[in-house]
């Protein structure tokens, strides 16, 4: 069963991403408000994807994507991130700091149900 | 005597000789008739199987061809019925998905009684769902009859002036209680008196406040059915959910004054 880390520290985000993941097959949500939260649950959990917003308190998106990226243990797990920010300089420097794919908002449910699918049977 | 009778004899053999060879001349001739006949026939005979067994193909062919032709007809359709239930699949995919985002937003709205939670909650709808990257929410300030901006995103609400309920394009929407959209949603303006969108928030006829967007972000080019249903579903279940959460928080302030008048009363003969 993957586990799907959602770091998202807007609640309705949150619960529409849960939501979305229920149609990725046998996957289990672990939701986290910010990047800290998200290194603690990376580190208590099977982690298989994480899903992580840029803008969020404590710990932003992009020092997460760095963080698990200098970590060898996490270093495979695929990182997508799901953003307001849709200007492409936001999106080459996600890319470059090692996520994998980026999403912008408001996000197409559909598109997303897809790249978490394909980056989980890879 | 006995030689002309022997010369007789002799004559009457040659004669019936000569007879049995024409008999036989004429038999190998029928012979030679009939062989030829019955090449004849059993050429005839060839030919008209080979014939027959041509007419059989043909028709095999043509009952083959028909068959053909009937399996890609219906292959055709079954190819049609395949698109067209692909595409009901995805509308209804869609559709799932819309309805999901509406849910999501109606329970964020109505998980709190807190004012300034269901604020934030509003807010978050507003960028995360719509994709606004600039407005002002206005509620009606009951004392003034004025809109005052009481939450903001991309601009502060204390930049957002209060405005008259009837007057510029915010006032309007407020007095009328129909939503403003923009032709041009794509031109971004902050100036406070031209918002491109202008939901009323209303409960019933009655209307509480106005969500005035100024900008959306870069990646949002147009407005889809969903954001048509967010609009609506904000114009009714926020404004329930805001009037709600304020009538809640003032009953709280207002009892715990109360309580804290009964304390002091409860507090005095003991002085």
């Amino acid at each position: 069963m993957p586990n799907i880390l959602v770091v998202e520290d807007s609640p309705t985000m949150r619960q529409l991403i849960s939501f979305a993941m229920r149609r990725v097959p046998a996957s289990k949500v672990i939701e986290a408000t910010d990047g800290v939260d998200a290194l603690k649950k990376l580190s208590s959990n099977g982690v298989d994807l994480i899903l992580a917003d840029i803008n969020m308190p404590v710990m932003d998106g992009l020092k997460l994507v760095s963080l698990v990226r200098g970590n060898p243990a996490y270093k495979e797990i695929p990182i997508i991130m799901i953003t307001t920010e849709g200007a492409e300089e936001d999106k080459k420097r996600a890319l470059s700091i090692g996520a994998n794919a980026y999403l912008t908002k408001p996000v197409q449910t559909q598109q997303l149900v897809k790249l978490v699918g394909d980056f989980l049977s890879k | 005597m006995e030689e002309g009778s022997i010369i007789k004899k002799a004559d009457e053999f040659l004669q019936v000789f000569k007879k049995g060879e024409e008999f036989t001349k004429d038999i190998l001739r029928e012979n030679e008739r009939l062989r030829f006949k019955l090449a004849e026939v059993e050429e005839m005979l060839a030919r008209g199987g080979e014939e027959a067994r041509a007419g059989v193909y043909a028709n095999r062919i043509k009952l083959l061809e028909d068959e053909l032709k009937s399996l890609k007809e219906r292959f055709m359709q079954v190819e049609e019925e395949n698109k067209d239930f692909a595409s009901k699949y995805l509308e209804v995919e869609e559709e799932n998905n819309n309805l999901a985002n509406l849910y999501v937003a109606s329970y964020q709205l109505h998980s709190t009684l807190d004012f300034s939670e269901v604020l934030r909650i509003v807010l978050e709808i507003v960028i995360n769902l719509i994709g606004a990257e600039c407005f002002g929410l206005y509620l009606v300030d009951e004392k003034t009859n004025e809109l005052e901006a009481v939450a903001a995103e991309g601009i502060s609400a204390s930049e957002l002036p209060r405005v008259v309920i009837g007057e510029g394009l915010i006032g309007k929407v407020a007095k009328e209680g129909d939503s403003y959209f923009s032709e041009n949603i794509e031109a971004s303006s902050r100036k406070p008196d031209e918002p491109i969108v202008c939901i009323p928030l209303k409960i019933k006829e009655h209307v509480i406040g106005v969500i005035a967007i100024y900008s959306l972000l870069v990646q949002k080019r147009s407005f889809s059915h969903v954001d048509y249903e967010l609009f609506n579903l904000l114009a009714g279940h926020a404004a329930t959910a805001i009037f709600s959460s304020k009538l809640y928080t003032q009953s709280e302030r207002k009892l715990s004054t109360i309580q804290g008048f009964l304390d002091l009363l409860k507090d005095k003969p003991r002085r």
